[in-house]
């Protein structure tokens, strides 16, 4: 018998199977296209280049940006994980892509300048080993036939036989791979067939491959580039009960143990024939924002998790006022700080000052001693800082310690809706 | 007044050229009247030439990386502005540094409007297929960018689309690359460029990969400003995507969830060995049905392990053999033979070990006569190191003994060196691990190193013995090790 699916398949055109796929891959929160090595095709024989940034080539009204070709090879699946669109139990039309028509679409949308490469990823087909084995066949032939040399992110399916996810390395820019939930009981809870310590496997074979491969052999000849643009992994937030300081201490780890260039939060949003199982809220987006906030001071400023997370009530960010401004309200007496004077790490934690606008501090401050309209010029925040520095001409007074500072910042108490 | 003619293209060239003139021969800023592509107004023009020395001069190279960026802003004051920095740096060298100085913040500014706008082309350029018969394809593109940022642009076009010709058509100046050469010409109206069916594709894929739960308008138009929209093929369908945004959600919401597809029940008893079982019942009943690697196939059965379930020593061997994978029981082989005998020297009860294999199905190929074992690969090892991880956590055992490389390398993780570490005792998360050859190696060998190899085992077997009687740890010992 043929059944209704296959049916569906047989008359799919491009167009709606494009419009099936991509639908499918809009959980996945990751679109960066940055940080591999240099290409270009100046020699005239290929198709594309890479330059340490990526470009976002167009942005949705969802104010994500759009810079590569995110896809599904597939979203038939045999796994039933609650929170996903694609799992087996849902309803939603299935379609499958052939190699041809996955790499005419990137090749023809880059050619017009739409996208920087591609983002694969896909469902679970028969078993682990063919779906990963069926992408990594993609990859090989933009990159071998095509003379692909735009950027290409392959999701990583994390049953796959390590020699097959060690293939994907040589082609893909990067791999990812999802831890999908903060903790390993919410993934057997919400993903009964996805086992964390296989997840955790994967990573750490990825990151042993990209060790590898940075090693030169006994002749000096270096092994070929491994996933140059590291890997990356997504955790859903506000779909289990998992608190901000479980899921930034859960990052931490992460980062560490195998060196995840970003950890992605993607907040929790509701799916079409959703189960019963999940919550069908708005998704908390303050929430993935404070994360990132979190994640970015982790990683760029300095502070660790346990400071971030020390004043959270019941273990979650203020969603009121960013983290920074929160550890700052609660460290006031290592405040006002002059800025003339003060260290690095110290300008770091300023409110309102971020990386670059303490890098200017650092230099023109050799120059000349620093105002408050000089401080403007630099690119700090002053709305935010002036309560906690003090320069040439000002100083912040009592206001550091004034107890309605928080509120100051924090937005006007909303009324509850009543419906 | 000196004026200073600067062209439009090549305009940066023309700048530094007369500038650095101009520095050599002394000319302060307010003497200087720069006419961009003759768009000076005629009442201060004077008759007096620029100078044309060449003279080297020194300029930090801070500002040499900023001028080349901020002449191609669109404020008519750049050229002066930058002049009259740069008349400064002759006497102040460090003023590159002052961040907070007026007037470098303002130039700064400029630099980064511009960056901004090339930025911004790349990333908007919409390029159309021109479907041109010749040996290379052929794209155009209509841009509006708003400051000069075509010509020092067109380079980052070149080397990434080098294997098609483009033009990039703008009001300002026009890019074309052809056949790997780059030139620049006057700009132009809007031209008409044949339709594209990739649009409509694309048309698709945008609002497909929008989320309408995750509005956000303001953080797309902070990136994606209306100006630009009338060049972007996609741009079109945003007001329909906001409009219909809230109702899809509502809608998404109210619609009942719907009974599961009839595949999946077929599906779900698929996987059901997925999750770790927790009891040898479970694990019995998940090996027989296991598919986890395409062994079972051919194989006539999965062979588990057999033994009492309290043992304090495992044996794991490498896969089961013909003999038995048609018996369906671990060692009844010719090598599970030879390994009983070599037991019996050593004083080791085999019939009180758990014995099973690192792959629980036979792999082989046909022979002639009889089907001929097949080493398995790293693949198989490690979809079975699934089970042969059930069973070291069910069975708990004091110590574990790797016959061969394969054993060894499910066991402790590493499958290297056999030789060199055989009659060794390795610590494991899942206690130490006693490392000695397969038996089948021992078969395979020429009759005259038997003996000696024999011996060998028979005195890693012993070893076997001894630690046994040593380790007897009590238990709440062996909690905290696992």
């Amino acid at each position: 018998m043929v059944s209704e699916h296959t049916m569906n398949n047989m008359t799919q055109t491009l167009q709606q199977k494009l419009a099936i796929l991509s639908d499918a891959a809009r959980y996945d929160a990751s679109c960066t296209s940055s940080g591999t090595t240099r290409r270009d095709s100046r020699d005239g024989k290929g198709l594309g280049s890479t330059e340490g940034a990526g470009i976002c080539h167009a942005y949705a009204p969802d104010g994500r940006c759009i810079s590569l070709l995110k896809i599904l090879m597939t979203n038939f699946c045999i796994y039933d994980c609650a929170y996903c669109v694609n799992r087996v139990s849902s309803n939603v039309t299935r379609a499958r892509f052939s190699v041809d028509e996955v790499v005419s679409l990137t090749l023809e949308f880059y050619r017009r300048n739409y996208i920087e490469g591609l983002f694969l990823s896909s469902g679970v087909i028969r078993n682990p080993d063919d779906t990963m084995a069926d992408m990594v066949r993609i990859a090989k032939r933009l990159r071998t036939v095509e003379n692909f040399r735009g950027y290409i992110h392959l999701k990583t399916i994390p049953d796959a036989a390590p020699e097959i996810i060690a293939e994907a390395g040589l082609y893909a820019d990067r791999l990812s791979i999802n831890v999908e939930l903060p903790t390993d009981r919410s993934v057997q809870a919400f993903a009964p067939e996805k086992n964390p310590a296989t997840i955790r496997a994967a990573m750490g074979d990825v990151r042993a491959s990209r060790d590898a491969s940075k090693e030169k052999s006994h002749t000096g000849k270096r092994p070929p580039k491994f996933a140059p643009a590291g890997q990356s992994t997504q955790m859903i937030v506000g779909a289990d009960g998992a608190t901000d300081a479980t899921i930034l201490t859960r990052s931490t780890s992460l980062y560490d143990d195998y060196k995840l260039r970003r950890v992605y939060y993607s907040a929790f949003s509701p799916i079409p024939d959703s189960t019963a199982k999940l919550p069908l809220i708005k998704p908390p987006l303050m929430r993935e924002h404070r994360l990132y906030q979190a994640d970015w001071l982790m990683r760029f400023y300095g502070f660790g998790v346990e400071e971030i997370t020390a004043g959270a009530q019941d273990g979650n960010l203020d969603l009121e006022i960013d983290p920074k401004l929160a550890w700052a309200l609660q460290n006031r007496h290592r405040f006002p700080l002059d800025v003339n004077k003060a260290g690095r790490d110290m300008l770091l934690r300023v409110p309102g000052f971020g990386t670059k606008t303490v890098n200017r501090i650092l230099t023109t401050r050799r120059y000349r001693t620093l105002r408050y309209d000089d401080l403007l010029r630099l690119g700090a925040s002053l709305k935010k800082a002036r309560a906690f520095v003090t320069a040439l001409d000002w100083t912040p007074g009592n206001l550091t310690d004034s107890i309605d500072l928080r509120a100051r910042f924090a937005p006007p108490p909303e009324q509850l809706t009543l419906f | 007044m000196i004026g200073v003619p600067l062209p439009r293209i090549g305009t940066w060239e023309a700048w530094r050229d007369a500038a650095r003139g101009l520095l050599s021969a002394r000319v302060p800023p307010e003497d200087i009247l720069w006419n961009w592509d003759n768009t000076a107004t005629e009442l201060f023009e004077t008759d007096i030439p620029p100078p044309t020395t060449r003279q080297a001069i020194k300029v930090p190279a801070d500002f040499v990386a900023m001028a080349q960026w901020v002449v191609w802003h669109k404020d008519p004051q750049r050229f002066a502005r930058l002049y009259a920095l740069l008349w400064r740096l002759r006497l102040d060298k460090g003023a590159m540094a002052d961040r907070a100085d007026p007037e470098l913040a303002r130039l700064r500014q400029m630099e980064k409007a511009v960056h901004r706008c090339k930025h911004k082309m790349r990333a908007f350029v919409r390029f159309r297929d021109l479907r041109s018969d010749g040996p290379r394809r052929s794209f155009a593109a209509w841009f509006e960018p708003t400051h000069h940022t075509v010509e020092p642009n067109a380079p980052f076009f070149a080397r990434r689309f080098a294997d098609m010709d483009w033009m990039i058509v703008t009001p300002d100046v026009t890019a074309k690359f052809s056949s790997g050469t780059l030139s620049f010409h006057e700009g132009r109206e809007r031209p008409d460029l044949p339709d594209d069916a990739a649009e409509a594709l694309w048309g698709t894929y945008f609002q497909n990969i929008f989320n309408p739960a995750r509005l956000k308008v303001s953080a797309m138009t902070s990136e994606m400003p209306k100006k630009y929209w009338k060049n972007l093929p996609e741009a079109q369908y945003i007001p329909d995507m906001i409009a219909q945004a809230e109702t899809r959600v509502r809608e998404m919401a109210e619609t009942a969830p719907t009974l599961e597809p009839a595949r999946v029940a077929r599906i779900h008893a698929q996987l059901q060995e997925a999750p770790q079982p927790a009891s040898w019942n479970l694990l019995t009943a998940g090996l027989a049905g296991c598919t986890r690697c395409p062994l079972h196939g051919p194989a006539t059965q999965v062979v588990p392990g057999a033994g009492p379930h309290d043992a304090a020593l495992m044996i794991v061997g490498e896969q089961p053999g013909d003999q038995e994978d048609l018996a369906g029981t671990p060692f009844v082989g010719p090598a599970g033979q030879l390994f009983d005998q070599l037991a019996a020297r050593a004083g080791l009860d085999r019939k009180a070990a758990y014995v099973t294999n690192a792959v629980k199905h036979f792999k082989f190929k046909e022979g002639a006569k009889r089907r001929l074992h097949v080493n398995p690969n790293t693949s198989e090892v490690s979809h079975c190191k699934f089970w042969l991880d059930t069973e070291r956590t069910l069975l708990r055992p004091k110590l574990t003994l790797a016959l061969g490389g394969t054993a060894m390398g499910a066991l402790t993780g590493d499958a290297k060196a056999v030789m060199k570490r055989r009659g060794s005792i390795e610590d494991t998360p899942h206690g130490p691990v006693l490392i000695t050859l397969h038996p089948s190696a021992l078969l395979r060998m020429p009759p005259a190193a038997r003996p000696e190899a024999e011996a060998a085992m028979v005195s890693d077997l012993q070893l076997a013995v001894r630690t046994l009687a040593s380790l007897a740890p009590p238990m709440d010992q062996r909690q905290a090790r696992g």
